[in-house]
């Protein structure tokens, strides 16, 4: 793990000059009466990489399903791709088509090989011919290193391999936004390093990224802003540097130490 | 510390594995272990295998050794004097032909009889994995039309059989069949809307399921035969066998989508997310990811209850359609065969359990077979 922590700083990509990626405006959410969202905001520009992290229960995974509408805010606009979110059947298949999504469970489908499980969408949401998707997808399983795993199934492979799998799952829909679910929480440590390898990887290829991670090594690495999430509310937004080294609220302060104490 | 364990591996000689002990291996073992470890269980194999013995030599006896095979026109007596110390097969001889086919023509007894065999050829068929193209539903509607064409003739030369005539084993594979082809359709759609966003959906998904299984097949069947017409109106008839198939269709797919429900909440909630986050439909989410998973975890109590129904197709002999069970009933009821219903259930019994055996080992192989992927 330790190559990753001190790995250089991946340049970044973020465009200014181009309309916002993903735009959050005074974003609500309830569950029941639980408020988990509070008054969020934030611009993610194309091309750039975000970190959030904060507590267990700080409402990071909320905010990120509701970007591909996994959960459905109240009020407030969320605009991706120059697209709002809203009951719109087409502008959420829009969406997701353009934004993909890595679980901290994988999620795999059991039922289905590798390949299977990545050609699956492109056939059938892209239209794409078979033979075609199925070359994509070793394309990106070459990407993500396992592309003997094709003919497998999922049970049969280790977790990283599977996270990896995923990757290359949600890259074979050839999106242009990845959100990340705490991808590696779920792994043994020796496993988390190729996982964030090849996140790391796609950071240097340009793409636009999301990500709840508690690996700040990681986040040191690629991200451009890390913001730190409390009870609902962005608390703490700004560069790796700032943050880990100058975090200028309590909240972050005593969530950084107790997250080094953990490690 | 693995490298301790690397390294002693390396230096200590590896110990040649021994033979486990006589006493664990083999059937020796295997007795000993199952049947005689301690002088209680010896006991009590020795006591069941005395009275499994006994049982045995008993049947053997009654069904093969003093047993009577045919008897000369209808002449009894024979059967009679042997006063239940041997099986009188003579009563299925001479009437099995009335139990497999009720009141069918004589003369066109082949019809049915190649009807049954059409529709074994079918399950055969629908049944090995390699067939399981779109191109069985055309097989299906095929074979149920030539089936229909057999029963009922009035074309090509076939005479005219009115349904009230049919009767004995292809009642039963008609009801069951149609039966089970049709629910489980039905189930699959009920289950989807039972656990629906659409609340009026789901509210009319609930309410057949538990309508349907408030009441007792028995009454849903007195029903559809004896008050349904009534709210038909004059001289519009529909089919008594067709109201009993309807009956049966609604109450199988009510039972069948409840287990089909419990497979779909068995399903992690994670699926459902992955394959929403891909951007695949409603249907294509449901046809590709939900249903092949959960439909694989509740292949054991979806077979049970085809089992179930299978048998309890019997139920219609309350409205009076000559299934199986009831053509048999039937053909003992004339003087000359009366109190010889052990032979006919027997034989009747063995029917139905060719049946239900041959889809429970089925069903064994094809958990088997479809769970592969879990397999490491
Ligand atoms: N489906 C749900 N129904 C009701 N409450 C929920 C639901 N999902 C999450 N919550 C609640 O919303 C709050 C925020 O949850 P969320 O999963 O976004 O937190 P998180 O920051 O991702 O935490 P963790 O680090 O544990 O994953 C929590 O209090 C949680 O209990
Ligand atoms: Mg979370």
């Amino acid at each position: 793990m330790s190559e990753t922590m001190t790995a250089e700083y991946v340049a970044s990509a973020a465009r200014t000059d181009a309309p916002p990626a993903i735009t959050l405006d005074k974003v609500n959410k309830w569950f029941g009466a639980l408020h988990v969202l509070r008054d969020v905001s934030l611009q993610v520009a194309q091309g750039e990489r975000v970190v959030v992290c904060g507590p267990s229960g700080s409402g990071k995974s909320t905010m990120i399903r509701c970007i591909n509408r996994l959960e459905t805010h109240q009020e407030g606009r969320i605009i991706v791709d120059n697209v709002e979110l809203s009951d719109d059947v087409r502008a959420l298949d829009a969406i997701r088509r353009e934004v993909g999504m890595v679980f901290q469970s994988f999620n795999l489908f059991p039922h289905l090989t590798i390949l299977e499980n990545c050609t699956l969408a492109p056939i059938w949401v892209r239209r794409m011919p078979k033979a075609e998707a199925e070359d994509l997808a070793m394309h990106y399983l070459e990407g993500v290193k396992s592309p003997e795993q094709a003919k497998k199934y999922p049970g049969q492979l280790s977790g990283g391999q599977q996270q990896r799998v995923a990757i290359a799952r949600a890259l074979c829909m050839k999106p242009r936004i990845m959100l990340f679910d705490e991808p590696t929480s779920a792994l043994d440590p020796e496993m988390i390093k190729e996982v964030l390898d090849t996140m790391i990887g796609l950071a240097a290829d340009g793409m636009t990224m999301i990500c709840v991670t508690h690996e700040m090594g990681f986040a040191r690495t690629v991200a451009d802003r890390v913001v730190f999430m409390d009870r609902g509310e962005i608390v703490e937004l700004g560069t790796p540097t700032e943050m880990f080294e100058r975090p200028k609220t309590d909240r972050l302060q005593m969530f950084l130490s107790q997250i080094l104490r953990g490690h | 510390m693995s490298d301790i364990t690397l390294n002693s591996a390396a230096t200590v000689p590896e110990a040649a594995p021994r033979k486990a002990p006589v006493s664990q291996v083999g059937i020796v073992g295997w007795l000993r272990t199952n049947l005689f470890s301690s002088w209680l269980s010896t006991a009590v194999t020795l006591l069941l295998a005395y009275l499994i013995i006994r049982w045995a030599v008993g049947f053997v006896e009654w069904a093969f050794i003093n047993a009577i095979w045919s008897v000369p026109n209808n002449q009894t007596q024979a059967c009679r004097d042997l006063k239940g110390t041997g099986a009188c097969w003579a009563v299925i001889t001479e009437k099995h032909r009335f139990m497999l086919f009720g009141t069918y023509p004589y003369e066109e007894h082949w019809r049915p009889f190649l009807v049954c065999l059409l529709f074994v050829g079918l399950y055969i068929v629908s049944a090995m994995r390699r067939f399981w193209r779109w191109e069985l539903a055309l097989v299906w509607v095929a074979t149920l039309t030539v089936i229909g064409v057999l029963m009922w003739g009035g074309v090509f030369g076939l005479t005219y059989v009115p349904q009230e005539r049919w009767g004995g084993l292809p009642i039963t594979l008609i009801l069951a069949t149609f039966g089970l082809a049709f629910a489980f359709p039905l189930a699959i759609l009920v289950a989807l809307g039972r656990r629906s966003s659409l609340p009026a959906i789901k509210a009319i998904c609930v309410l057949y399921v538990e309508l349907i299984r408030g009441v007792p097949l028995i009454s849903l069947l007195f029903m559809a035969s004896v008050m349904f017409p009534l709210f038909l109106p004059e001289g519009m008839n529909i089919d008594k066998l067709l109201r009993a198939q309807i009956a049966i269709i609604l109450f199988a797919a009510a039972y069948l989508a409840e287990v089909v429900r419990a497979g779909l909440q068995a399903l992690p909630k994670g699926q459902y997310e992955a394959a929403d986050a891909l951007g695949l439909s409603y249907w294509q989410k449901t046809g590709f990811i939900i249903l092949p998973q959960a439909l694989r975890l509740v292949i054991p109590p979806l077979v049970n209850t085809f089992i179930g129904f299978f048998k309890d197709t019997s139920l219609v002999l309350i409205i009076g359609i000559f299934d199986l069970l009831t053509a048999g009933k039937t053909a003992i009821i004339e003087p000359a065969w009366q109190g010889f219903g052990v032979e006919v259930y027997v034989t009747i019994g063995a029917i139905y359990f060719v049946f239900c055996f041959a889809m429970s080992k089925y069903s064994q192989n094809l958990e088997a077979e479809l769970n592969r992927h879990r397999r490491r």
